[in-house]
């Protein structure tokens, strides 16, 4: 084993690239869906205008925009470790490593790194500045694909903590939502040297009395009006919105169809949950949105260069952890709760889920893919969550 | 006024009931495009487990990519099913297309057999020669019916439907009319998988002529069975991980092995995906025929068992072969009803929480029913369940093979059921 740190460069083979082309110009079609909204799924008529950009979509483009950035591969724990990592020019720039989920990827990041590495640039203050780790989940992205199990959140936190300290960080924060959420909580349980806080934008912080009473469907008496909000949406969740997590849990191989299919991958990826899939809808009806059309297509189509669907979803079957219930996460924690996210915790959980909630704020507009479709406001909720570690 | 009628006859176009001859042909391009997508497959990185705990394992699903591309021979659809009795007619908007053999014998009675998700006519074929002509199979004369084989809408053969509302309960009613129109005033039905939805939901209509029904899957839980795994405790729609905890806190009180069999069904991703979302599963299964395969593969453990022993051993368990399983897939694949099919869970679904919801019970079943027990369907319901369930329980049985596709697996013991099972209805 070594603990080397290599300098990684992308570059696809443009084969590659030209099978994915005519994969998706020889695309066999199901009929329309019945009905008139999404309760089938994605939309025959939203999956076609994404085939349609595709076909002139420039993965070019993506790759120079990574090739800007420094990125670098290490082998942690026998997998090896893609990550981008950016430091800020600014002294005393507070390191943080910040995790992607599923079906998200370093994409989700990229236009936070910015703001977050060179805040005097974008509107904000030097003191706020952070120094930037990226890295792929493995079995995501460029990360190499796990050839044992048990690489679950609690594996890959111990990972990251290694990547730190390999980094030769001794004083770091960490940051996640989705599986980078599960993450970063596992870093805070394992306690490292070196890490002061945490701060998630898709938290654990259901009651265990509030998860009882959604096993039976019976609205709690007594919900405060945030609570009763965050109540509909997992009601709504759990009626509605799982089937892809049970079959990534239980059948991630089964899942052949999306490695071989980019529309079908795609067409999954874009089924996470109903509130981004509405999003996702309006972008290719030609709405503007914090996501662009091209900003879907360069995560769908990382996804498939890299091969990824399977290895992506055995991450859902190797976790045995409750996504949502608190976990007792005692390091300080900031708690950023976007309005369309699965659900938005209220403070009263949060504050029971943390009880070193260093931060709490509902915000006006985001989604499941904070990063990457509100970057400005979630990096600032970002600097003001870390302010006082600092 | 008489000139307008004279123009167009509208209740002509709408009751159409003709029955028409109807004979299978595929396109060859389209068989062609089929090969070659399965030898330009993209596979995934193998599982990480030496079973079959995260899915269809990859040596099982290559070597019957492998089969299906280099070994297989595509007529063999086409041929099997032209060599049949094959009939096209309209009921209800959708055409719906049939195999219709009728027995040499006098007095034959007629039973509509209904195959199931991810089955087709394919899975029934092989009973057709002991049904239609008990002599010929062991039996007796006495023991002949004439068989009708329908494809569900949305499968096979059968058009999709283009609006909503086909649950089981819809079919079960053009089921009672193809019946009719096929001139059967006395018949049986019979089901397992969707067909036993659909069977049950003929049986609860009650049309006439329809005298009793045989089913080998218990798709109508009993009253407290039922509470146990959904009522009371659930909230319409809720059916995802909850439902597991829920079965597997009741398994440890009543019946486990049955209940915790049953709880396994639901940890099978399909189960919930085609019910949630048909339409999004339905955009990949419908462009690779590698990754349709798979996801039909994995129904159940016991099937995907026999089959994967079938494809890597050389040793399948009866009418399960290589040869017939693919002719299956080819099916659905050359009939592009992969996303169609699965609306049908869909549509069940909506169906039973709208019920639910209601606080409508189903209509009591009084006609006689008859079950047999297979040892690998997904569940062993005792005798009890099938008791509550059917108060008119007039057969039960349990024997010592085959599994959920009982009729595809095991054609003759299938066949020596249902005469029996039947034998006193006519």
């Amino acid at each position: 084993m070594t603990e080397d740190i290599r300098h990684f460069q992308v570059d696809v083979p443009q084969e590659e690239l030209d099978d994915l082309r005519r994969r998706v110009a020889a695309v066999r079609w199901p009929d329309r869906e019945l009905v008139d909204d999404r309760s089938q799924g994605v939309q025959l008529a939203t999956i076609r205008a994404l085939a349609d950009h595709w076909a002139t979509h420039d993965w070019r483009r993506v790759e120079a925009r990574l090739q800007a950035l420094p990125q670098f591969v290490t082998e942690i724990d026998g997998v090896d470790i893609h990550f981008i990592h950016v430091r800020s020019d600014h002294d005393g720039a507070l390191p943080v490593v910040v995790t992607h989920g599923w079906p998200g990827s370093i994409i989700e990041q990229l236009k936070i790194i910015g703001p977050l590495t060179d805040p005097a640039a974008h509107g904000a203050s030097a003191a706020d500045a952070f120094d930037v780790v990226i890295p792929s989940l493995p079995g995501h992205g460029f990360s190499g694909k796990p050839t044992e199990r048990g690489w679950d959140p609690i594996r890959i936190a111990r990972a990251w903590v290694v990547l730190m300290e390999r980094l030769g960080y001794t004083r770091y924060v960490a940051q996640g939502g989705d599986w980078g959420n599960a993450v970063t909580e596992q870093m805070a349980l394992l306690r490292p040297k070196g890490l002061i806080g945490i701060h998630t934008n898709m938290p654990a912080t259901i009651p265990s009395e509030i998860a009882a009473a959604l096993a039976t469907g019976d609205t709690p008496e007594g919900l405060t009006g945030d609570e009763k909000y965050a109540w509909d949406q997992l009601d709504f969740f759990y009626k509605h919105g799982l089937a892809y997590a049970q079959e990534m849990g239980n059948r991630p191989q089964t899942l052949y169809a999306i490695e071989d299919s980019p529309i079908g991958l795609a067409a999954w990826m874009l089924d996470h949950d109903a509130a981004s899939l509405d999003l996702i809808t309006r972008v290719f009806e030609g709405a503007s949105e914090g996501l662009t059309k091209d900003d879907v297509l360069d995560n769908v189509t990382l996804y498939w260069l890299t091969r990824t669907g399977v290895s992506s979803a055995r991450l859902y079957w190797e976790s045995k952890l409750a996504f949502f219930a608190p976990k007792g996460v005692d390091l300080p924690t900031g708690v950023s709760a976007f309005p369309d996210e699965i659900y938005t915790a209220p403070r009263s959980w949060a504050e029971k889920a943390y009880p070193n909630l260093i931060h709490y704020n509902r915000l006006p507009k985001g989604g499941h893919f904070a990063a990457w479709e509100q970057p400005q406001a979630l990096s600032e909720e970002v600097r003001t969550s870390f302010r006082t570690l600092r | 006024m008489e000139k307008d009628t004279a123009s167009i006859d509208p209740v002509e176009i709408i009751d159409d009931t003709s029955v028409k001859p109807f004979r299978v042909d595929f396109p060859q391009e389209s068989i062609d495009d089929l090969r070659r997508r399965i030898t330009t497959a993209r596979w995934p990185s193998k599982e990480l487990v030496e079973d079959a705990s995260q899915g269809v394992q990859s040596k099982m699903l290559q070597e019957l990519a492998r089969y299906w591309a280099t070994e297989y021979d595509f007529g063999r659809v086409t041929a099997r099913l032209n060599a049949l009795p094959q009939f096209t007619t309209e009921i209800d908007g959708v055409t719906v297309r049939f195999i219709h053999v009728k027995s040499a014998h006098e007095n034959a009675l007629p039973l509509i057999m209904t195959h199931g998700w991810p089955g087709s006519v394919i899975e029934l074929l092989e009973t057709i020669g002991p049904l239609t002509d008990p002599t010929a199979h062991g039996g007796n004369a006495e023991d002949a019916f004439d068989l009708v084989l329908p494809s569900i809408p949305g499968y096979g053969l059968s058009a999709q439907p283009t609006q909503l509302g086909w649950d089981p309960g819809r079919v079960a009613r053009a089921w009672a009319e193809l019946m009719r129109r096929l001139g059967y005033r006395r018949y049986v039905a019979q089901g397992g998988d969707q067909g036993a939805s659909v069977t049950d939901a003929m049986a609860r209509q009650a049309p006439d002529g329809l005298v009793g029904i045989h089913l080998s899957l218990l798709s109508a839980f009993p009253t407290d069975v039922g509470a146990a795994i959904f009522g009371g405790l659930l909230p319409v729609g809720l059916f995802k991980r909850i439902v597991i905890d829920v079965l597997a806190h009741h398994a440890k009180k009543k019946d486990p092995a049955a209940l915790e069999a049953a709880a396994a069904v639901f940890k099978r991703g399909y189960i919930v995906e085609m019910p949630e979302h048909p339409q999004t599963i339905g955009y990949a299964l419908t462009d690779t025929p590698v990754g349709l395969a798979a996801w039909m593969l994995d129904h159940d453990a016991d099937s995907y068992t026999k089959i994967s022993r079938a494809f890597l051993d050389g040793q399948p368990s009866g009418g399960l072969t290589r040869e017939a399983v693919v002719d299956n897939m080819t099916l659905y694949w050359l009939t592009n009803t992969a996303t169609s099919s699965a609306r049908l869970y869909w549509e069940q679904f909506r169906a039973i929480f709208a019920s639910i919801a209601s606080g409508e019970k189903p209509p009591k079943l009084s006609l006689p029913v008859a079950f047999t027990v297979f040892p690998g369907e997904l569940f062993q319901p005792p005798r009890e369940w099938a008791e509550k369930a059917y108060p008119n329980l007039i057969y039960f049985n349990e024997v010592d093979k085959g599994g959920h596709f009982a009729a595809w697996e095991e054609p003759e013991l299938f066949t020596a059921e249902l005469r029996a099972a039947f034998r006193s209805l006519r």
